[in-house]
Formats: structure tokens, sequence, C-alpha cells
């Protein structure tokens, strides 16, 4: 097994870190404390070819790889949270299932905005009534003539109010169950459509986080994405690689929280003895970096996986569940190596710690990832 | 029309200095960085490219892992690249590096339209001397130490900076300009630009390349051909922090005054 990244995954690393450093550190405490999407670094990140990484160029994309895609989500959660689900949400719940479920005219005519960071992208799938069961989903989608009428609405929708592409998935026939759900490419501009009350969080608190109505909203007919009754599949599919981009946003904060600890522990003197020198920190700090090791293993391997076309469903379950849980393990560490400074907001770890929980929650919750891979093995 | 732009590789000396016995700088002990000022010039000719359509072409002297930073600056936008490397040129001070590069442009060569472009000085020799010597050497106009490039036509305006004040000139192409960091911001690589820069042309001019020009002489070239000798390698003391007084009233002269007679400098 090669464990050796390539020339070109070294150089982009490379690239990811300094713009990480010197473009989106410096705004992370204040867009946490201020609750403000940074489109700055948006715009700047799409000029870059960082909102459409793994993307053939005929459609804007990159040409890069999905591993140097999960290498940017996880060098920007080293330093801000936010940024990394930016990125992480829009690539691989909106660009991922236009592309690999888009027709060529649905591709040629929403990929080049999205790719090139022109306009960000979101996905519509959970409802209040139908979180972790997806498949209870009440918004609606009949078709009338050449277009598709929906009602009703989603929550938590992640670059809600700043995506101005949307997959949006909707109940075709109820009487089918998860085979009457369908997946749409929805636009801001469509009438009906409007943008609900935007979330306060716990962490990633630049995210832009909100609610979606859909009140007779019209969905021209071109814009059903796939067939008619295949939206839970591409749904599920699409949370494949949306977990891996969270296993990485996940796996990048628990990095950043090392990094802080091992900087501020060799600064910081008690007992006139750096925190350093102590045994119980050296031992601590081994393991948060051996843990953050484990899940970067896991989730670089279920990257390679989906670049290889592998399956990687239950690699990227196992990634975003032990990456989730160490990124959270670690973090709360590190606010305990910094003691009391470590729970101010002097620092980063406590927002570190914050913004790693909901790694935990979105995009499956741990539990449901212990669901995928025991069904992966066959349990019942 | 082309742009050529020379570049180094120097130790990064933000980290620790590693100074060898004879006073040289122990490079093989320090991380490498792209010499900051000519990250500035690299990013003057992309701009221009972008105006004109211009070719730009990075060229360096150096070991063959010279190569991973000029890939890197094609990843920022630059079309090839030219790596001059053999033992031959092993221990160049500045009269025998700006000979040989100035034989390597030669090489590639330059017409009516084009442009060289070089950082204003390396980080690690502190010289400014390379660029200037080139330009001589390749009979080209040359205009150092640039804050603001023009271009309209063959006419360049070019506003430099100097210690006590700016001038501005203008040149026609062919010529060679020396770059300064407050002339831009340079650009990162892009993701696209990682992809592709492996695929792009890369030569490499060794002494073979290049011994028929007329400046390659066995006795101008190499540590045989430098005239230097290092006296002694130093990291340049850290300046103290200084002091800003706001405002232009007789209280903020008279306190700038007051300052100054205490530390006996009027």
């Amino acid at each position: 097994m090669d464990f050796h990244l390539s020339k070109e995954q070294e150089m982009v690393r490379k690239m990811y870190r300094e713009f990480a450093e010197n473009e989106v550190k410096p705004l992370a405490e204040e867009i946490d404390e201020e609750e403000r999407f940074p489109m700055e670094t948006v715009e700047k990140m799409g000029k870059l070819g960082m909102m459409g990484i793994y993307f053939p160029k005929e459609y804007g994309g990159a040409g890069g790889d999905v591993l140097s895609y999960a290498m940017c989500v996880e060098e920007l959660a080293k330093v801000c949270g936010t940024t990394a689900v930016i990125v992480s949400a829009h690539t691989s719940l909106c660009c991922a299932p236009i592309f690999e479920n888009g027709t060529e005219e649905q591709k040629m005519k929403y990929l080049p905005d999205l790719l090139s960071g022109k306009k960000i992208g979101a996905f519509g799938l959970t409802e209040p009534n139908a979180g972790t069961d997806a498949s209870g989903q009440q918004t609606t989608a009949v078709l009338e003539g050449d277009h598709y009428v929906l009602n009703g609405s989603k929550c938590f929708i992640t670059n809600g109010t700043v995506a101005e592409t949307f997959v949006i998935f909707a109940m075709t026939d109820k009487s089918l169950g998860n085979h009457g759900i369908s997946a749409f490419i929805v636009e801001k501009s469509f009438p009906g459509f409007s943008v609900g009350k935007h979330e306060k969080k716990m962490g990633i608190r630049g995210s832009s986080t909100c609610d979606l109505i859909f009140e007779d909203c019209i969905v021209p007919k071109e814009n059903l994405l796939g067939k008619e009754g295949q939206g839970f599949k591409i749904a599920m599919q699409t949370l494949d690689g949306g977990r891996l981009g969270i296993a990485a946003q996940a796996l990048g904060l628990g990095e950043g929280a090392v990094n802080e600890a091992v900087k501020y522990t060799q600064e910081r003197v008690q007992f006139k003895k750096r925190l350093s020198q102590f045994q119980n920190t050296q031992f601590q700090l081994a393991d948060m970096h051996t843990r953050m090791q484990a899940a970067q293993y896991l989730v670089y391997a279920a990257a390679v996986k989906k670049q290889n076309h592998e399956p990687y469903g239950m690699d990227s379950a196992m990634a975003k569940l032990f990456a989730a849980e160490a990124a959270n393990d670690v973090t709360r560490r590190a606010v305990q190596l910094f003691g009391g400074y470590g729970y101010t907001r002097e620092y980063p770890v406590e927002r570190m710690m914050r913004d790693a929980k909901i790694t935990e929650i979105y995009e499956g919750t741990s539990e449901v990832q212990r669901m995928v891979i025991s069904r992966a093995l066959g349990v019942k | 029309m082309k742009i050529i732009v020379c570049v180094k590789q120097v130790p990064d000396t933000s980290g620790k200095v590693a100074v060898n016995p004879d006073g040289t700088l122990n490079r093989a002990s320090m991380a490498t960085i792209t010499n900051p000022d000519d990250l500035n010039a690299v990013e003057a000719a992309l701009v221009l490219k972008e105006q004109t359509g211009a070719e730009v072409i990075v060229i360096s002297m150096g070991p063959p892992p010279a190569e991973g930073m000029l890939r890197e600056i094609m990843a920022r936008g630059a079309d090839r690249a030219v790596l001059v490397s053999g033992r031959e040129f092993g221990g160049s001070d500045t009269y025998a590096t700006s000979q040989i590069l100035a034989a390597a442009i030669n090489k590639i060569g330059v017409e009516k339209e084009d442009i060289v472009m070089c950082g204003r000085q390396a980080i690690d020799g502190d010289t400014a001397q390379v660029g200037p010597q080139i330009a001589e050497k390749l009979g080209l106009p040359q205009v150092s130490y640039a804050a603001e490039i023009k271009k309209d036509g063959d006419t360049l305006t070019i506003k430099r900076v100097l210690e006590d004040g700016y001038m501005t000139v203008k040149v026609k192409t062919p010529c060679l300009i020396t770059c300064i960091k407050e002339l831009n911001e340079p650009r990162y690589m892009s993701v696209g630009g990682v992809f592709e820069c492996h695929s792009k042309p890369y030569e490499v001019f060794d002494y073979n390349t290049l011994k028929d020009d007329p400046l390659i002489d066995p006795s101008t070239i190499g540590l045989k051909g430098s005239p230097t000798n290092i006296f002694k390698s130093f990291t340049p003391p850290q300046k103290g922090v200084g002091m800003m007084l706001e405002g232009a009233d007789k209280a903020t002269c008279e306190k700038l005054a007051g300052i100054l007679a205490a530390k006996h400098l009027i």
C-alpha cells in the first residue's frame, strides 16, 4: 500500500496551507464572533479552483482528485471549521450530485458557475420531521405540464442563505415511499422559493444554516435530477461523498487543536516548568496526535477509493464516525491542556471544540454511521 | 511577446540561519523558498500576460531540486520553465551567475517586444547585483526598483522607489526590470495550475547547452570565474520596534523634537 502523496498532492497541500494561514486564519475568530459568512474568502477560493477541485476542466473544475479535495477541507478546518464546511457542502452536496447524476445539458448549465465559485451550492434533504429518517419527506413535487410544483420546507440547510443553486428532494409519489422521492435542481430565483430563518448555532457560526420554503415553487421539468423516484438513491449516494468531506473537516479540527496545544504547552510555565515538560502533557499530546493520525488514514483511504470508483460508502462512514469522535475528544483535551485560558475566546481551542460537535451530528449522526457500517457487515 | 523571469531558490531565513565554518551559508540544512522579490517579478509578468497574452518563461540557476520551485511557479501561471544547472556553474558569485543567466536568456532569445524581469535582490546574498549585471551583459536598458509598471505598446512606464522618493521612467522593450515587494501581492498557486504544471514544458540547460555562447568561458563561470571572496555571513540584527507619532500639529512636532533630543540625535 502506497502511503505517499503524489507531487501534485504535496504541492496543492502546500498551497492550501499558505492560503489557510494567510487568508482564512486571520478571519476565523471574527466570523465566529459575528456569525458572518466569509464571502470574501469564497471569492478567493473560487479563483484558485478550490470550489471545484476534483471535477473535470471541461465543466470548469480544477481537474484535481478526491484526495486533494479532502486535504483542502482538512487544511481549512485546521484553522477555521466554518470555511471548511462551506467548501464541503458546496462540493460534496451540490456539485457532486449534479456532476454524477445530471444530464449533459444540466452539467453544462450549472457546473461552470458552481465549480468556479461564482455561485454557491447547497443541498436540501432534511425537514423538520425528516432528519435521520430522511425517508419521511413531506415536501411534494407535482408535475403540471412542463414544470413541477414544489410545496413544503427544508431545515438546517448549510450555505442556505448564500447559495444560488440547490439540489432539493421532494415526494413525487407518496405511495411508493423511498421510491417516490425525486431530486431537483432549484435556482434561488425560481418563483415560490424563499429562504427562512437563520439558525443561531453552537459552532461553525460563520456558516449559513437556514430553512428553505417552497410555496407553489415552479421548477422546470428539465430540472429533474436523475429520473423520478431516484431521489432517495441520489441522496444516499451524495451523503457517502458528503461524509467524506465532514470526516476531513473533523480531521482538520482535531489536527488544528493538536497544533495549538503543542505550541501552547511549550510556552506556558507553571511550577517553574513548561507544561510540555510534564509527563501528563506529553502523554495527552501523544494520544491526541495518534488518534488524529489514525483518522487521517481512514479519511485518505476513503478518498482514494472514491477516486478509483470503488465502493466507499462504508469507508466514508467509518472515516466520519472515527474522525468526528476523535475530533471531539481531541479538541476537549486541548481545552483542558490550556486550562482557564482554553475556556476563553482569547485562544482558538474553545472554538474548535464547539465546531467539532456538529461533525458527530450532521450528514448522518455517529449513530447513523454505525448503522451504515454494521449493515455493510451484513449484521441485521 | 515573451517575458523571461529570473528566480532563485533561497534558504528560508525566517527560520534558523545555518552558517558553515568558512562563513558561507549551509544551504543543505535549511528549508528553501522562492526568493520573495522574485515572486513579485513573477506576479508582474503574470499580470502583463493577462493584459497582453505574453508567454511567461521562468528561469533559474541552481541544483536539480530547484525543479520543484519552477513547477510551483508554473502552477501560479507561468507557461514554461528553464533550469540552468551543471557542476561547471557551481560556486558562482553574482558576476559569474549573471554571465551564465545572460547566456541562457540569449539561448531562449530576446526579441524586440520581450521583457526580462528579476526580483530586486535575493534574501540570502542581499546584493541586488544579478539583475543589473544581466542587463549589462545582454545590452538591455534596465529599470531597477520597480513599484509600478504600465505598458502601452512597446513603452513601459515604471515608477521606481528610491530611498528618498519616487522616480518615473519610460523605457522601450526589450528591457530588464527589477521588482520590489511594493509592486504587487503575489498570487497563490491554483488547484488547476498544480495539476497542470507537470505537463508544461520544462528544460534543463547544462554547460553543453550554453558552452558556445561567447559569455561562457571557464574563466568567467563557476568558482574560478568568481572574483568575490566571502569574508563573513551573518544574520542582520533585528531592528527594534519603531515608534509612530500621529498628527501634524505643533504639539506633535514638539514631542518628536523632545524624543530626538533625549536620544541626542538633534
